[in-house]
């Protein structure tokens, strides 16, 4: 279980970048988070992370306070950010130093089979295309076997055929250990695929807006009605937070037009 | 696709060579023929001469030897002393601000500057050779390794971080590999500016080394000697540098890999 409580976060020059964040993830639930850019997106991702420390509120895993970088909580970054130096079998097993040669072989090894990239375990990073290169990161953050996985928009430099792809093989890896999955996107359809709940950001300062549940069984066919209903809802809500509040200035044009 | 690119490029080499080998060729003649005298500059074949006579009465392995020695100390000297300076600059801000600005500006003085100096504060042994070999493999190696952990990615870092690295970990795992590759670059030119420095080290008074016998040749009006010390010079330094990439190559073959491909 992921609860975030009154999670805000104030800059030193008083920009404030989240406000009052409050949300509850269910233990193997995927949560969307989706809004323009600004609206403090990946600020709560490294809030939850316990890469930045929080002005006010808490994170909680399971019951304990995240305050730093914590093993139960994973991380994919936006870019793949694997250690060049390291072939990439080492790269997906990192952070398994803890645990001996025998165990940590075979979780690569299993880990690089559900990735579809069993043969190239002895490649340099840079001999990878970029899709490749995000796999293997998201196998490494797997293997950790993390209690809360979050992804800041992972695939958003893929082009769509292989952004598909992805999403299998991370409901694959998600599917055999059921982390709860907190996932940044702009991309409308990929929050319709991937998660149980979609949840709208407003920006300046970042809050959460609606909340649309999905509730579609997987795997989720992307042409069925069902579907086509449940991106209009999403479409909706970021509409709708688009309009400005009472206290709040009218958007900018070009923040609307960023975003589909 | 490596075959054609590989045959090119040895065609250019060995057309680089032409040039060369044509002067000598031609020098060899103009001497033989009494079209020249040689007596600044000797044939080809009197430079070989000289230099196969150093060699199999064992001089030219002694000079070699001393060369040797004062450039492995220095460079020893010089590159621990770089190392430690450039990461101890480069993690501690106070320590930068403080420190950095005096190491570049001494940095910009020429490095013969310092030989009259040194010559008054240790004498003409070997302690001021050393030093002033020290002092040039010292700055290239400062600056690579200062400037390589400067820039090492943050987000590579913060891979560290996710994964609960303590320091140490940290710094083995990531600090110290992402800054290999430029702290071999300053490791080299900085071996190469010790073979210049050598030079100027033995001219300031030796009674061995390649550089003693470059003044032993111009006191007593020996060309062939001088060029024969300039040729065993080269080979010396070349070797030295193809040394120290081989023994170094397998810690960047990550990096290499490209270079491979290409």
């Amino acid at each position: 279980m992921l609860v975030i409580d009154d999670l805000s976060k104030t800059y030193a020059d008083g920009t404030r970048a989240l406000e009052a964040i409050g949300l509850s993830v269910k233990q193997g639930e995927i949560v969307a988070l989706i809004g323009g850019s600004g609206c403090g997106k990946t600020t709560l991702l490294r809030l939850i992370a316990g890469l930045d420390q929080a002005s006010r509120g808490f994170v909680q895993v399971d019951g304990e306070t995240i305050a730093e970088p914590h093993p139960s909580v994973g991380v994919v970054f936006q870019e793949p950010r694997l250690l060049p130096w390291l072939n990439v079998a080492d790269n997906v097993g990192f952070g398994l130093s803890g645990l001996g040669r025998s165990e940590r072989r075979a979780r690569v090894t299993h880990a690089l089979e559900r990735i579809g990239l069993a043969e190239h375990g002895g490649r340099w990073p840079r001999e990878l295309s970029g899709g490749q290169q995000q796999r293997v990161a998201i196998a490494r953050a797997f293997v950790a076997q993390p209690r809360v996985l979050l992804l800041d928009e992972p695939f958003s430099a893929l082009d769509a055929f292989t952004r598909k792809g992805l999403h299998d093989q991370l409901l694959d890896l998600w599917a055999e250990s059921k982390p709860t999955i907190v996932i940044v996107t702009h991309d409308v359809g990929e929050a319709v695929t991937l998660a149980d709940r979609v949840v709208v950001m407003r920006p300046r300062p970042g809050r959460l807006d609606e909340t649309v549940a999905i509730g579609l069984a997987r795997p989720r066919d992307p042409v069925a009605a069902t579907y086509e209903e449940a991106v209009r809802r999403v479409l909706a809500a970021l509409d709708h937070s688009l309009r400005p509040a009472a206290a709040n200035r009218p958007p900018a044009p070009e923040t609307r037009a960023s975003w589909w | 696709m490596g075959g054609v690119p590989l045959l090119r490029r040895g065609g250019r080499a060995g057309l680089g060579l032409l040039l060369p080998l044509l002067l000598a060729i031609g020098w060899e003649i103009a001497v033989a023929t009494g079209l020249a005298s040689g007596r600044l500059l000797p044939p080809p074949s009197r430079i070989g001469a000289t230099l196969w006579e150093l060699a199999a009465s064992g001089d030219l392995w002694m000079h070699v030897e001393a060369t040797l020695i004062r450039v492995g100390l220095g460079f020893l000297f010089g590159a621990a002393a770089g190392i430690l300076a450039g990461a101890l600059v480069a993690t501690i801000p106070v320590l930068r601000w403080l420190v950095d600005p005096s190491l570049q500006a001494l940095r910009a003085v020429p490095s013969l500057a310092w030989v009259p100096l040194f010559i008054l504060w240790f004498g003409i042994l070997e302690t001021p050779k050393v030093l002033l070999i020290a002092v040039g493999v010292f700055f290239p190696v400062y600056v690579g390794v200062s400037g390589a952990i400067a820039s090492v990615d943050r987000k590579l870092v913060e891979v560290g971080r996710i994964f609960r690295l303590s320091r140490p970990a940290l710094a083995r795992r990531i600090l110290l590999p992402a800054v290999l590759p430029a702290t071999l670059v300053g490791l080299r030119t900085g071996l190469g500016l010790g073979f210049l420095f050598v030079v100027a080290a033995e001219l300031m008074g030796a009674s061995e080394g390649l550089g003693y016998l470059l003044v032993d040749g111009q006191q007593f009006s020996k060309p062939d000697q001088i060029v024969a010390a300039i040729i065993a010079f080269a080979l010396v330094g070349k070797l030295a540098d193809m040394a120290l990439v081989t023994l170094t190559l397998p810690l960047t073959r990550w990096q290499d890999t490209a270079r491979d491909s290409l």
